[in-house]
């Protein structure tokens, strides 16, 4: 008799990643009625005042590079280099990500490329239960 | 209502003192200022210190009991890199509010080195290089590039706010360094964070900063020989924008903080006579020249290009090295600022004085955040 083991799907390396452990993985924001996007969890809208109205949206998993920096010192366990990318997303939302699949080098990237959000595993991070987890990245469009 | 005015005001020189502990160099930092007023720590009405390592650690009541425990009340302040001008802007106000007539601001900070940011991850996994960036220099690299991508800003330009500072600091014993630093050195130092080298990033340093602050019935009756007025202080936080909770927006906080700093002063950016700003990494100088409106938008890379803010030029700004090349001590930096502007208006600044300095400006930024201004002016 072999005992099946109960496996986690990998677990939202953020609250507002959805979808983790599905084919649909996809980014949440929350929407104010004055047009404010916000990435977590929040009751009210910072840039209006409006209490307890946001809505959640799915983002879009287009978008454009709004401005980057290329890192080369960090943390013991963080390899470098790697890109540091800020996304502005069709329809709405900013959000800050690594742009992979493109050589750290300014002549190699454009401000306002395009960028698709693709899934993946976190770069083997695990946390101190040894759960897996899905992040996003950005990646030059297809 | 009346002007507040700086009595006494002095800061260490900033280094590495791993033998001290953050009380023993406020401390000294405190006795000096009281010094340079003329005044004790019995003269003393209140105490606000700056502090950001120890923050919960009631580190203003243990300056007191290094230099005189005399009862009266201690705000310890936290506000980031904006720590030292909340202290300051606490004392001022309790003076403008004729609460105290006589008060003591202190900032002080003892640094690790390395990587400020990019920690957090206390649950699941740490996001940093995950996750784009939280770590200073690559948060303010792409504060810069947002000012490439508008303006064509090159990593030379940013690069050579580094040699300006450095050099100053060459003429300030106060500096922790002191060292010429020719463009391809800087350009060719390390890589941190595209654009921002290690010789474009502010260093890590221990400090002490502190102020004795008075009313304008105590100056007259202490004497106004070497008093400095302060003429607006100010403190602003974040206002919304659309990506400001994600890629932190330095520009706003900062234009609105200058813009009710002259309207208080009732200046405008041309008659300041120099400038202490927040080069926390060269990229931020840059940014700073258009908000605090000493050139057009736009124009920040023609005036590091032209030396107009260079010592000798139009608007001479961070003489001192500022924090790239004198140190920034995180909760003293927006005390130190104050000092080297207050020294200019006294005519005290030897080798690095702004001639005929009249009105001065201050000027800090703490992430999350917090940006401090101070106009100062010379008593005739």
């Amino acid at each position: 008799m072999s005992e099946q083991a109960k496996v986690k799907g990998p677990l939202p390396v953020v609250s507002w990643l959805k979808g983790a452990g599905t084919s649909d993985p996809y980014l949440e924001g929350l929407k104010c009625e004055c047009g404010a996007i916000f990435l977590g969890e929040r009751n009210n809208c910072s840039s209006c005042g409006a209490r307890d109205q946001l809505k959640p949206t799915r983002l879009s998993n287009k978008g454009k590079l709004y401005v980057y920096s290329i890192v080369h010192r960090s943390f013991p366990g963080v390899e470098v280099p790697y890109i540091s990318a800020i996304v502005d997303l069709e329809g709405g939302g900013t959000v800050k990500g690594n742009l992979i699949n493109v050589d750290p080098d300014p002549a190699k990237i454009q401000f306002d490329m395009p960028v698709d959000v693709v899934f993946g595993d976190a770069l083997g991070r695990k946390d101190k239960e040894g759960n897996s987890y899905i992040s996003y990245f950005f990646q030059p469009a297809a | 209502m009346s002007d507040v005015y700086v009595m006494g005001i002095d800061m260490i020189k900033f280094g590495r003192f791993p033998e001290k502990t953050v009380p023993q160099l406020g401390a000294t930092a405190a006795l000096l200022a009281l010094d340079d007023a003329g005044l004790t720590i019995q003269d003393m009405q209140a105490m606000y210190c700056g502090n950001l390592g120890q923050a919960s650690a009631m580190v203003g009541q243990r300056i007191l009991q290094e230099i005189g425990q005399t009862g009266i009340g201690v705000v310890n302040c936290a506000n980031a890199c904006a720590t030292g001008a909340t202290a300051f802007r606490e004392a001022w106000m309790s003076i403008k509010a004729g609460v105290n007539d006589v008060v003591l601001a202190v900032g002080v900070e003892q640094m690790g080195r390395g990587l400020l940011g990019g920690g957090g991850g206390a649950t699941g996994i740490p996001k940093e290089g995950l996750l784009g960036s939280g770590t200073m220099p690559a948060v303010f690299a792409e504060a810069g590039m947002e000012h490439s991508r508008k303006y064509g800003t090159t990593f030379e330009q940013f690069a050579k706010v580094s040699v300006k500072n450095h050099h100053h600091s060459t003429l300030n014993p106060k500096a922790m360094y002191q060292i010429e630093t020719p463009l391809e050195t800087v350009m060719n130092a390390e890589m941190i964070s595209y654009p921002n080298t290690k010789l474009m990033c502010s260093v890590n340093v221990d400090g002490a900063a502190a102020a004795v602050l008075v009313s304008e019935k105590k100056a007259r009756e202490l004497g106004m020989a070497r008093a400095v007025r302060v003429k607006a202080s100010i403190l602003t936080s974040d206002p919304y924008s659309d990506r400001d909770l994600v890629m932190p927006d330095v520009n706003a906080v900062t234009r609105r903080a200058a813009k009710e700093a002259y309207e208080m002063a009732g200046i405008g950016p041309d008659d300041i006579s120099l400038i202490e700003l927040h080069d926390c990494f060269a990229t931020a100088e840059i940014l700073h020249y258009e908000n605090l409106g000493l050139c057009k938008d736009g124009e920040a890379g023609r005036m590091i290009d032209e030396g107009e803010v260079a010592l000798g030029g139009r608007i001479p700004v961070n003489v001192s090295g500022g924090l790239l090349s004198k140190g920034h001590p995180l909760g003293a930096t927006g005390i130190a600022n104050i000092y080297e502007v207050s020294t200019h208006l006294r005519g005290e600044a030897d080798k690095r004085q702004v001639e005929g300095a009249r009105f001065g400006m201050t000027h800090v930024i703490g992430l999350g955040s917090a940006c401090g201004i101070h106009i100062l002016e010379k008593v005739a």
